[in-house]
């Protein structure tokens, strides 16, 4: 009770102290008179009197200070009068203050972005509720592309009916390409991309629409009215948010479909499923249409509360072998196999190793940049050694200029956290709208709590770590010899040099380590941009066409070869072919064996199966090894013509000529006419699998849309309208689709090693911006503090070359010792990062010996600058000052 | 022999005490007093009464207002509240017990010590 009310009293004495000390030195005169007066009562003179009252009365100082303490909060008011000393004393040192806060910002913000990327990527939990439960289903050996990831619906039905492990399985079908479908309303028809999901999609990720509804078990059977839910940005776009969508219909390639729901602004379909990728809006999965697609579902499971992913995968590999690829054809077997993953494994998994490196690496710039500050403050500090000698002599103990040190350096990493914040929050906006980059989740990249947290943690360790050597190098200085000395003689700091010279040297080192990470990270995407792709992904670009075969092949044929001919009389056009599917984005698998042999269950991989006109092969830029390129007339009734790839030829018809030899494809004959170069139909990294190309116009099959392709020698924006033109002409429901050069499905593919190296890189040049100011530093304060020395070798003869080169070697001595250390700790860093590179030994001797160079040659510039000083010292000043 | 240190707390029950056994009383005063009862036996630096002042004053155990002194000098006036007096009883309780305590263990003999070791 008493402790609360002096509380009370503290806090108020505390913002009331010029009154209460007013009072107080009135009561303390008072006490004064009181004493004087009895004592002249006692017959002692004046001055005695006056002089035996304050005996009595004790220190008058220590009085004051002993009832203000008792009275006040002075830890508070320490504190408050040490901030308005940093305060003054750091908009003094104006120079000193921006180049430190402008360090610490920018280590800091590059700290906060990161987490903040790893925190989205890594650490957050998948936007959905119960996210832990949710579950991937992929084959295990996903060798053929997206079919092999991929099960058929019957597959899945019996699956979901068998299973004991899952509340609910759903799934996606996953062969929906960009701009699919064409949004037919006033004017133009628009490209638009739709995607089938199983009836219970959203229920099972626990995605509620926010308007309308989910889709009915009705709107899932056969010949149901056709629905559609809309995401959100389609809707804001396309329908300006109107709240009264829902049961409105819109035009989708003829077909009225009625609005049922519009999905949540969180809901990002591609962010976590296909990185990259828009969905404008989303249909029900009619299963009884699709029991013939063959492999075409994406899994997706949630587990029942309490089953473990160990038991659900025991269960699975009991299940999966047994299910059935199709119920109207037992005899086909589906011969399924199951790898459950995590959703969330399954989406950043992949980039976990990645993420970890980019933090380690923006730690490391954290580091450096502490180090740095340290060395900058000790620089400071020493020349402000008279200053604390000074106020150790007024009274000042220890603590209180340690303490006056650390305030200092709290007031610099906070001003450096708010500024590095502000600087995160604009990498991170950017960042969250680069679609362009396959990274997941990007697209709910921001600066939450946790980051915010994160930043108050980064910002009090720097500080601690940075202000915390200085200052307690500063409380123990030699009182006597920093009043006396003149703060330059060359005792002030033998033991301080060495210090800042270690400091350096780890400096140096981290910069070392990051140079070399980024030079590996570098040298492995050069090796990727240089991968032969087995195409020419320059000078062509790629666009849908929307056409109406009715399913006619012979009808395809003709708008296919009308569309080609057309184009191609368009001047720029070098060729022109049509294909279904691109390499590096959307694909699918069969299989191909050559006839009269037998193989075991499992051994034929999936072979990627694309299907194309006369032209495409060359429109891509892909070599014919063998053979011929497929023709117009090669749509023979009975045994249609495949063009193969290396791999297949090497595998199928080892040291034969595979043309003219009969294949079996999906149990129809086909003849081999030619053999192609191997493409990577994936990216430029992975191994290029089986591809076969057949016959667009053959009647045994068809394509799935139709991508064509030019090949030109002119920017491909600069064909763009003549294209369109052309095509509008052919099929005026042609949608306004883009114009793609083929280099952007190639830059996608590679865009999360590009930005990851891209990273690291900027890291480690911050890095070595940093080490070279600290070698600055360093070099230029011990010339500053040698002027003399240097003065008087000059006098006694000393050349100005030589000074310079004594001053330069002191620089390549730190330059080198860092040199070492950081190659030490290079070699063994590399070799954690070795899974991350591509045709690039973690040991490589062109990354290492560019690091060198590059630390060498900066080490040189930085101590040039002082060195040039040092020779240009007269002596004549130099020994006359001081 | 050297004047006596003072422990810890107790200048405040000396404070406290002198007020409830004066009435209201100056600074001066109140040193003065302690000064004199304790035949100048404890080392008082005078000053630092006036931190034990604030404290009592703050956990509301004394209470103070100006005033004018016999020689007509203003000065400030402490004296001890209701609360005061409370704790003023408690605090001399604890102390005669402490001392008590203290005088027992301090009377032990050596031989006596023996014994129970012993038993």
């Amino acid at each position: 009770m008493s402790l609360l009310r002096r509380g009370r009293e503290r806090v108020r004495a505390f913002w009331n102290k010029p009154a209460l000390d007013a009072e107080l030195e009135a009561e303390l005169a008072a006490h004064l008179e009181f004493a004087i007066e009895e004592n002249l009562e006692r017959g002692l003179a004046p001055e005695e009197a006056r002089r035996l009252a304050l005996v009595s009365f004790g220190g008058m100082v220590q009085a004051k200070e002993q009832q203000r303490e008792a009275r006040g909060l002075m830890t508070l008011d320490i504190l408050l009068q040490d901030l308005k000393y940093a305060l003054r004393t750091l908009a003094r040192d104006r120079g000193f203050t921006t180049v430190a806060i402008l360090i610490l910002a920018l280590g800091i913000g590059a700290n906060i972005a990161v987490f903040s990327v790893v925190n989205t990527l890594l650490l957050r939990p998948l936007p959905f509720p119960g996210s832990e439960q949710l579950v991937r289903i992929l084959e295990r050996d996903p060798k053929g592309g997206e079919s092999s990831m991929t099960y058929s619906t019957d597959a899945m039905q019996e699956f979901q009916a068998k299973n004991r492990s899952f509340q609910q399985v759903t799934g996606y079908f996953a062969f929906s390409g960009p701009d699919n479908n064409k949004l037919m309303g006033n004017g133009q028809p628009q490209p638009v991309t739709g995607l089938m999901v199983a009836g219970n999609f959203f229920p099972t990720l626990g995605v509620a629409p926010i308007l309308g509804r989910n889709f009915s078990t009705e709107e899932t059977l056969k010949n149901s009215r056709p629905v559609a839910m809309l995401s959100y940005p389609f809707w804001k776009r396309q329908f300006g948010g109107n709240p009264g969508i829902v049961g409105q219909t819109m035009d989708i390639d003829g077909q009225q479909v009625t609005v049922v729901g519009v999905l949540p602004n969180t809901f990002d379909f591609g962010s976590v499923f296909s990185p990259g990728a828009k969905v404008d809006f989303f249909g029900p999965a009619i299963f009884s249409d699709m029991e013939d697609w063959g492999n075409t579902i994406a899994l997706v499971g949630r587990l029942k509360p309490g089953v473990t992913l160990g038991q659900a995968q025991t269960e699975a590999d009991s299940l999966f072998p047994k299910l059935h690829f199709n119920w109207k054809h037992p005899e086909w077997g589906g011969d399924y196999t199951a790898n459950l993953t995590g959703l969330k494994d399954y989406v950043s998994g992949k980039l976990r190793r990645s993420l970890i490196v980019l933090w380690c690496a923006v730690g490391m710039i954290l580091l450096i940049v502490c180090v740095n500050l340290s060395n900058l403050l000790l620089a400071r500090a020493a020349a402000r050694g008279k200053e604390f000698a000074l106020r150790t002599a007024l009274g000042a103990g220890r603590g209180r200029i340690v303490r006056q040190l650390l305030t200092e350096s709290v007031v610099l990493s906070g001003a450096g956290a708010i500024l590095g914040l502000g600087m995160a929050f604009a990498i991170v906006a950017w960042l969250a709208h680069q679609g362009s980059i396959a990274l997941p989740l990007l697209g709910s990249l921001r600066i939450d709590g946790a980051a915010l947290g994160w930043t108050l943690l980064i910002a009090v360790t720097t500080s601690i770590l940075f202000g915390l050597a200085p200052g307690l190098r500063m409380g123990r200085g030699d009182l006597q010899a920093a009043l006396k000395d003149g703060g330059r003689g060359a005792s002030d700091g033998r033991s301080h040099e060495r210090l800042r010279a270690v400091l350096v040297v780890s400096e140096v080192a981290l910069a070392c380590v990051l140079l070399v990470g980024a030079g590996l990270l570098l040298r492995s995407f050069l090796h990727v941009l240089d991968v032969d792709l087995g195409f020419e992904p320059s000078h062509s670009a790629a666009i849908s066409v929307a056409y109406d075969d009715g399913g006619n092949a012979v009808k395809r044929g003709a708008i296919w070869q009308q569309v080609i001919q057309r184009v191609d009389q368009i001047p720029g056009v070098e060729s022109a072919g049509i294909s279904d599917n691109l390499p590096m984005s959307v694909n699918r698998s069969w299989g191909i064996s050559a006839k009269g042999h037998t193989y075991r269950k499992g051994e034929l991989p999936g072979t990627f199966v694309y299907m194309v006109s006369p032209g495409y092969l060359k429109s891509i830029g892909m070599r014919l090894v063998k053979g011929r390129d497929i023709r117009w007339d090669d749509n023979d009734q009975t045994q249609p013509v495949v063009v193969i790839n290396e791999t297949i030829a090497r595998h199928l018809w080892p040291g034969e000529d595979p043309v003219g030899r009969i294949g079996e494809i999906n149990l129809t004959e086909a003849r081999v006419i030619g053999v192609v170069a191997d493409v990577h139909e994936t990216n430029a990294e992975t191994e290029a699998g089986w591809q076969m190309y057949l016959s667009a116009t053959a009647p045994q099959f068809g394509p799935v849309g139709a991508n064509l392709v030019v090949r030109t020698k002119l920017p491909p924006a600069a064909l763009a309208s003549g294209v369109m033109r052309v095509l509008r002409e052919i099929n005026p429901a042609q949608p306004a689709n883009e114009f793609r050069p083929i280099q952007m499905l190639v830059d996608h593919a590679s865009s999360p090693r590009r930005f990851f190296m891209m990273l690291v890189s900027a890291f480690a040049g911050l890095g070595l911006l940093l080490a070279a100011l600290g070698i600055y530093g360093v070099i230029s304060y011990s010339v500053t503090q040698r002027t003399q020395e240097i003065g008087i070798r000059m006098a006694l003869g000393s050349s100005t070359g030589r000074v310079q080169r004594d001053v330069l070697a002191k620089t390549l001595r730190l330059a080198v010792a860092g040199l070492v250390v950081g190659t030490v700790a290079s070699l063994l860093v590399a070799r954690l990062i070795a899974s991350l590179l591509f045709a690039t030994s973690p040991w490589d001797p062109e990354a290492f010996a560019g690091m060198a160079v590059a630390l060498l040659v900066v080490a040189v510039v930085s101590g040039y600058i002082p060195a040039r000083r040092a020779s240009r010292i007269d002596p004549m000043v130099a020994l006359r000052d001081n | 022999m050297g004047k006596l240190d003072l422990l810890q707390g107790t200048l405040d029950l000396m404070v406290l005490q002198t007020l409830a056994a004066m009435g209201a009383q100056h600074g001066y005063g109140i040193a003065r007093r302690i000064e004199q009862v304790s035949g100048n036996e404890v080392l008082l630096n005078q000053g630092t009464i006036y931190a034990s002042l604030v404290r009592l004053e703050q956990r509301g155990w004394i209470e103070s207002n100006w005033g004018v002194s016999d020689n007509n000098r203003k000065a400030k006036f402490y004296a001890i509240t209701e609360e005061g007096r409370e704790q003023l009883a408690e605090d001399a309780r604890y102390w005669a017990r402490l001392t008590g305590v203290m005088d027992k263990v301090l009377a032990m003999s050596p031989d006596a010590g023996q014994e129970e070791g012993a038993a």
